[in-house]
């Protein structure tokens, strides 16, 4: 009954023909660096469930933003499970895609004919860097606050349009209610659609070229 | 290979890499279902009692309107609902209290001195002094709370939705 559903639903899906295709490739003699794609991919997902979950209680107001994560750490229930996963995955996933960064600049895997995976990855690793500071600010409590305070006045220090960056990033000149909704805003829609897209061009590059092998003597 | 009865290290590896995605994904999925729920499982600790004040504060039977507020948390956000009482002395040890909305549609009823009835605005409705129907289109009478006197000071039971 089950292989009868499963052969019409491969018939039109084609699962056979995508299961081959992505997850039964060719692979050269690998270690264990070479899982840390697979772990970021992961963990993005993980950071995208969480962070959907917690929209549910969280506000983007200076009113209640700081407010309602107390609440969603005290009162609801495991409400620091998801919050929890959602702050110490958020350091992990950068931690994570750095070092797949590493592994494939030392194992000289950015070279032809991958160079648009590599520059689609170091997209990725700004969009992953840009998630980390504008979640930072949401929680809206001092430590966020002065660290917004400070990260956005860094660029403010690039001669003539400094100070212009400095502005659009905060939505004015100084952080205000502003500043939150419009970080929120880019951290759970503007950067996680980025991230998905380039993901996808990303994986299907992977698949497509393949991975390549451990540099040895004769390279 | 394809003979053995043992697992292959393929079949082997499906297997354990299934039970770990489960595993994983009850572990994050049972408490997110929780946390999803969390706010309809919580009790609404409603009922106290509220004192107003000592009885000989109150006139003998004349309803005199007594007003309070009352707070309750709602996640992160406090709501502030007011409240407001008739007291009606009907001897020196006895009294009545009731509630000032009207059972039509819960606008708020006023004593008026010169008629001797509770007069809604909204839809003409009147009521007796004791809380009782004379006409209008309200389905019952005032709503009347639980009292109790203490020390010579009047409480009311208030039990909140």
């Amino acid at each position: 009954m089950v292989r009868r559903l499963f052969q019409w639903l491969d018939e039109r899906l084609g699962l056979t023909t995508i299961h081959d295709v992505v997850l039964d490739r060719k692979v050269p003699k690998v270690n264990w660096w070479f899982t840390l794609g697979s772990a970021s991919l992961f963990l993005f997902l993980i950071q995208g469930i969480t962070g959907v979950f917690l929209t549910v209680y969280y506000v983007p107001s200076p009113d209640h933003a700081y407010d309602s994560v107390q609440y969603i750490m005290n009162e609801v229930r495991f409400g620091w499970l998801i919050r929890g996963i959602h702050h110490w995955g958020a350091t992990l996933m950068v931690l994570v895609v750095f070092i797949h960064m590493l592994r494939t600049f030392f194992y000289a895997a950015y070279k032809y004919p991958r160079e648009l995976t590599w520059i689609s990855g170091v997209v990725l690793l700004l969009a992953t860097l840009g998630m980390g500071f504008t979640g930072y600010l949401l929680p809206w409590n001092q430590r966020a606050y002065w660290a917004t305070t400070v990260g956005t006045q860094i660029p403010g220090t690039i001669p003539f349009i400094g100070p212009f960056i400095t502005s659009v990033m905060r939505g004015g000149s100084e952080l205000s209610a502003l500043t939150l909704a419009r970080f929120f805003s880019v951290h759970i829609w503007f950067l996680p659609a980025v991230i998905a897209a380039t993901i996808g061009l990303h994986l299907y590059l992977v698949i497509r070229l393949g991975i390549s092998h451990i540099p040895d003597e004769n390279d | 290979m394809d003979n053995s009865p043992n697992l292959t290290r393929r079949q082997f590896v499906t297997v354990i890499g299934a039970a770990i995605s489960t595993l994983i994904g009850a572990a994050v999925g049972l408490p997110a279902i929780g946390y999803l729920l969390s706010p309809a499982l919580e009790k609404q600790e409603g009922e106290s009692w509220i004192l107003l004040g000592p009885l000989d504060n109150y006139p003998l039977n004349q309803p005199t309107l007594f007003t309070f507020t009352r707070t309750k948390k709602h996640g992160w956000e406090k709501t502030t609902t007011s409240y407001g009482v008739y007291v009606l002395r009907t001897s020196p040890t006895e009294v009545r209290v009731f509630s000032n909305v009207c059972t039509h549609l819960s606008c708020r009823v006023t004593w008026k001195e010169e008629v001797q009835e509770y007069i809604c605005p909204c839809h003409d409705g009147h009521f007796a002094i004791d809380g009782s129907i004379i006409s209008g289109p309200q389905p019952r009478s005032l709503d009347e709370y639980e009292t109790k006197i203490e020390d010579g000071n009047l409480f009311i039971f208030l039990k909140e939705a």
